[in-house]
């Protein structure tokens, strides 16, 4: 099990994995990748039960479902690092014959990728149904699932939020990046949501909150909570606020860096406040 | 002519909750999700007799499809049921997506499909559904004819990996096709030798067309029928090895003529043996209530109107 600073090395090195990849093709969304970059490492590194290897059933591990396919950048850093492909791929990301597409999926046969994501509001349906297989499997491992705070405006969610805890569907973690920021503003002024939380709460879900999602102590503690909540007869939400842009000062408190990529100058701004740790690829 | 006898009027969704029976008790990988239906799908033995196998999950199809993806990861092959046009049109981008982009076997099983689920009216008449799903790459998509071959159709696909979209109706038709029939996905059934005209028939229409046949040859014209049950993958042999033969063609299904049967026939022959064609179809019009005998006359989808698209045709040929 890596300690603390290995995995605080990580996170700065999917950082500068996820500020080179959109830059390179000069498009992508590092604004909330850096903003759940923390949440990955944790997941992958420090919380999910996970066999070597990858195949698609996932039979006896964890899985975990990204519903926001935007945040690609994030999701291909960290399954690289974690040893599903190798980490030189990531020089391909959404280059023409790439199994790293712009968004998530399972056509081009890229490892730990399970359904493909980016039409926003599937996800939490396909964890569902992978959740209730795990149970008719008598597969005793979680299923996670990561969905973003605008991404909750799709009706799809609460469809899914609802049979979620009207069938007691208790081995499924979902975890809603609460970064207030959406493409065209904040949450609040394009759609508002409100309380997730409460939302959460009186559809009938455990819901506990990470207050701060870029502290990595914070977002493995809250997720080593989340599981021991499981098998309690309720889905269980992570209402967890983060930063979109954290790591990089220029890119934080503003929606502008949603879906764009730094320029030659930015990027070694960016980089100079992420030093190598692990090695670039 | 070859003789079909009805066995019995029986309504093909019956023929689907028969395989759905049998899927119960051989497969034990098979599990079906219902969005409030249950009763019209008539998966009631299934559910009755594998209740930890079904998921109600309510007026909710976006979720339905989604969770039916989920349920792929892990070995179980869903069968997702509603009316077609909750099946189709409504989860457009979740079949789209999650499960045909995402390669995931699921079975989208769709009753109440075209024109005869009758007096509810268009809101639940879809007649665009084979188009929708046949622009999916990778899905299949199949329509067939009666209740032993919905029922055939419905074991069928278990055994198939990957997407299916499997259309059927409402109202009690003909059941003509033998009991046993083994059902070959991508096959067409030969069930007619003519030599003046190819009609080409899928789902209610293929017993339509084989009264338009008998009536026909009383009037001296030799028809051949073909049942093309599967529509996508088309069996495209089937089609120029008739059409070669007798020259023109008559399509036949209960779907808009944009997007139908007929325009996946038209293409296999512009690309390899162009023919006179006649579409029996609707013609880009939503339905309207009234009952499925009446609906089929007014919108011109029975034996009556597929007479007279081959007079037609042939005057063409």
């Amino acid at each position: 099990m890596p300690n603390t600073q290995e995995l605080q090395d990580l996170v700065v090195q999917v950082r500068r994995d996820i500020l080179r990849m959109v830059h390179k093709v000069n498009s992508g969304h590092p604004g909330g990748s850096l903003g759940c970059t923390e949440f990955f490492v944790a997941l992958y590194n420090e919380v999910m039960e996970l066999k070597d290897g990858f195949d698609m059933d996932g039979i006896g591990e964890d899985i975990f479902f990204l519903s926001n396919g935007h945040i690609s950048p994030v999701f291909y850093s960290v399954l690289a690092r974690r040893g599903y492909f190798p980490i030189e791929e990531l020089n391909t990301f959404r280059l023409i014959d790439s199994r790293l597409q712009g968004h998530p999926t399972t056509h081009e046969g890229l490892p730990g990728v399970r359904v493909a994501s980016g039409s926003l509001g599937q996800g939490m349906s396909v964890a569902i149904g992978a959740a209730l297989a795990k149970k008719l499997n008598g597969d005793d491992h979680l299923v996670f699932s990561l969905h973003g705070d605008g991404e909750l405006q799709e009706g799809q969610n609460w469809e899914a939020i609802m049979y979620a805890a009207g069938n007691k569907v208790d081995n499924l973690i979902s975890t809603v990046d609460r970064n207030g920021q959406q493409i065209d503003g904040a949450t609040e002024d394009v759609l508002p949501i409100g309380d997730v939380a409460e939302k959460f709460r009186v559809f009938g879900w455990d819901v506990l909150e990470i207050e701060n999602g870029n502290d990595l102590e914070q977002v493995v503690a809250g997720l080593k909570e989340a599981k021991s909540r499981t098998g309690k007869g309720k889905p269980v939400c992570i209402v967890m606020t983060t930063e979109m842009g954290n790591g990089v000062d220029f890119m934080m408190h503003t929606h502008a860096w949603h879906g764009k990529a730094p320029s030659d100058e930015q990027l070694a701004n960016a980089l100079e406040q992420n030093p190598e740790t692990l090695g670039d690829y | 002519m070859t003789k079909y006898t009805d066995q019995g009027k029986q309504d093909t969704r019956s023929g689907y909750g028969a395989g759905m029976t049998e899927l119960g008790r051989t497969n034990p990988n098979v599990v079906a999700l219902c969005a409030d239906l249950v009763g019209s799908l008539k998966i009631e033995t299934f559910i009755e007799e594998n209740p930890e196998r079904f998921f109600q999950v309510g007026i909710a199809e976006a979720n339905m499809m989604g969770m039916a993806a989920g349920l792929t990861i892990g070995g179980k092959i869903p069968f997702a049921s509603t009316f077609a046009n909750f099946a189709t049109g409504r989860v457009y981008d979740q079949i789209r997506q999650s499960i045909a982009y995402s390669d995931k076997n699921v079975k989208i099983c769709a009753s109440h499909s075209g024109l005869t689920l009758g007096e509810d009216g268009a809101t639940h008449q879809i007649l665009e559904d084979i188009g929708l799903m046949k622009m999916l790459p990778g899905m299949t998509v199949i329509n067939p004819c009666d209740f032993n071959q919905t029922k055939a159709a419905t074991i069928a696909i278990a055994e198939h990996h990957g997407p299916v979209y499997l259309r059927f109706g409402r109202p009690k038709v003909a059941n003509f096709t033998p009991v046993d029939q083994k059902f070959e996905i991508g096959k067409a059934l030969m069930l007619n030798e003519g030599t003046d005209v190819t009609i080409i028939a899928t789902g209610h229409l293929v017993w339509q067309a084989l009264l338009a046949a008998e009536s026909l040859e009383n009037q001296g014209i030799s028809a051949e029928v073909i049942n093309i049950h599967t529509i996508k993958p088309l069996d495209d042999k089937a089609i120029l090895d008739s059409v070669k033969k007798t020259g023109c063609v008559v399509t036949a299904e209960e779907h808009n003529y944009l997007g139908g049967l007929g325009e996946s026939v038209a293409r296999v022959l512009a690309s390899n043996h162009p023919a006179p064609q006649e579409f029996v179809a609707t013609q880009d019009t939503f339905g309207e209530s009234g009952t499925p005998e009446q609906l089929m006359e007014k919108y011109g989808l029975n034996n009556k109107a597929i007479e007279a698209a081959v007079l037609k045709v042939l005057k063409r040929k």
